[in-house]
């Protein structure tokens, strides 16, 4: 019971937990707004960021999502790539 | 947000690609595995952790709390330490007591 | 580079595991079998994987599709560990792996991460600068092979197969797993014959 295929277009949240108090995020800041594509569907784990405060934790999709390196940095070599592992609430649906 | 508006700031421990790290070398032959503090602070957090007393997301939040000039004068094994006694104090494993020197 | 510990945390960590003890919740005997436990994890273990991958095509199906069970068939007990993913290198593409936000690192194959590992620099610049990080260890990539970088940001833990090298034909899996070496599995370096 995923929401995103392989292949499909998603927008990381540009959103800024860390400015509004204690938390733990596993979406690193570089990330946030951008683009990127699934590659594959990693499973299902427990939220971290509850887990962090022993708090009872859903347990949530992650998937492996890929980015152009360059256009994260305005730099690079064309082609090279970034892959991380986000969880399925920071994923929004991109055109 | 608008274009123009600059983003917040990321966390300290938050630090892909980090302009201010961007001159400094790795040292890639420093391959030294952990002194003894390192070993026991490392097989603590694992004891801790088999016993139902914290989670690696906890340890990871404890390190995250640490002030910024702090925790990059700290050593690895020193932010761990700080994270699951903080932890334990805070879970009342053990008390502020126990802690001070 | 490592420092050594200040002395006060050498005192709090005195203090801790003597309030920990006192409590019941560990012994000095845990603690001495936990560190023996620890230190069995090498890179041996991650570069036995390789060659067998190298020398087995069963086996580099099995650990594509899921390291934590081709761990297990060397002997290495997953039980409680992160899931192991593995990244297989191609002709055009070679991985490196970083976790820009602590230290995520496949202990269970790999051992302890060593220090550049866990550096602020590595941290920073592996995902923003990849190729200037390479260059440091002296590692050039073939002509037209594309960097993937694995910010290790979760639930898994990735280790790198690479490529098995040119001039190794007819080697068999034990002189195979000497080329591949700790930073060999993180991306750092490539496997030389």
């Amino acid at each position: 019971m995923t929401n995103f295929a392989p292949g499909a277009r998603i927008r990381v949240r540009a959103d800024y937990p860390e400015t509004r108090g204690p938390c733990h995020i596993r979406t690193p800041h570089y990330l946030r707004g951008r683009e990127g594509v699934v590659e594959r569907p990693l499973g299902a784990f427990r939220n971290p960021e509850d887990l962090a405060f022993a708090r009872p934790a859903a347990t949530i999709p992650l998937y492996h999502v890929r980015f152009d390196q360059p256009s994260l940095w305005n730099e690079g070599e064309a082609g090279d790539t970034v892959l991380v592992e986000l969880y399925e609430h920071w994923l929004e649906p991109a055109g | 947000m608008p274009d123009d508006a600059p983003l917040p700031a990321p966390a300290t421990h938050d630090i892909g690609g980090a302009p201010r790290f961007r001159c400094t070398p790795v040292e890639p032959d420093d391959a030294a595995p952990p002194d003894d503090f390192g070993k026991r602070v490392d097989a603590l957090r694992q004891l801790l952790a088999q016993r139902g007393l914290m989670t690696v997301d906890e340890l990871r939040r404890g390190v995250e709390a640490i002030p910024e000039a702090e925790y990059h004068a700290l050593g690895y094994y020193e932010r761990w330490l700080r994270s699951i006694s903080g932890l334990m104090l805070e879970k009342g494993v053990v008390t502020a007591e126990d802690l001070r020197g | 580079m490592a420092h050594a510990p200040a002395p006060e945390n050498v005192a709090l960590l005195a203090r801790f595991t003597a309030a920990l003890a006192a409590r019941g919740i560990v012994t000095e005997a845990q603690i001495a079998e936990q560190i023996e436990r620890t230190d069995r994890a090498d890179p041996r273990i991650g570069a036995a994987m390789v060659a067998r991958a190298w020398t087995d095509a069963d086996y580099h199906a099995l650990m594509l599709r899921d390291g934590s069970q081709a761990a297990e068939a060397m002997g290495v007990s997953m039980a409680g560990a992160p899931p192991l993913g593995v990244l297989a290198d191609a002709p055009g593409l070679h991985h490196l792996v970083v976790c820009t936000l602590c230290s995520c690192y496949p202990r269970a194959v790999l051992g302890y991460p060593p220090h550049w590992y866990k550096s602020a620099a590595y941290r920073a610049r592996a995902i923003r600068d990849p190729r200037g990080v390479l260059a440091e260890w002296g590692t050039s990539l073939p002509e037209a092979t594309q960097i993937r970088v694995v910010d290790s940001t979760a639930d898994y833990r990735w280790m790198v197969l690479p490529m098995r090298p040119a001039g190794t034909e007819g080697w068999d899996a034990d002189r195979l797993a000497g080329l591949v070496t700790r930073d060999v599995l993180v991306g750092t370096r490539l496997p030389l014959a």
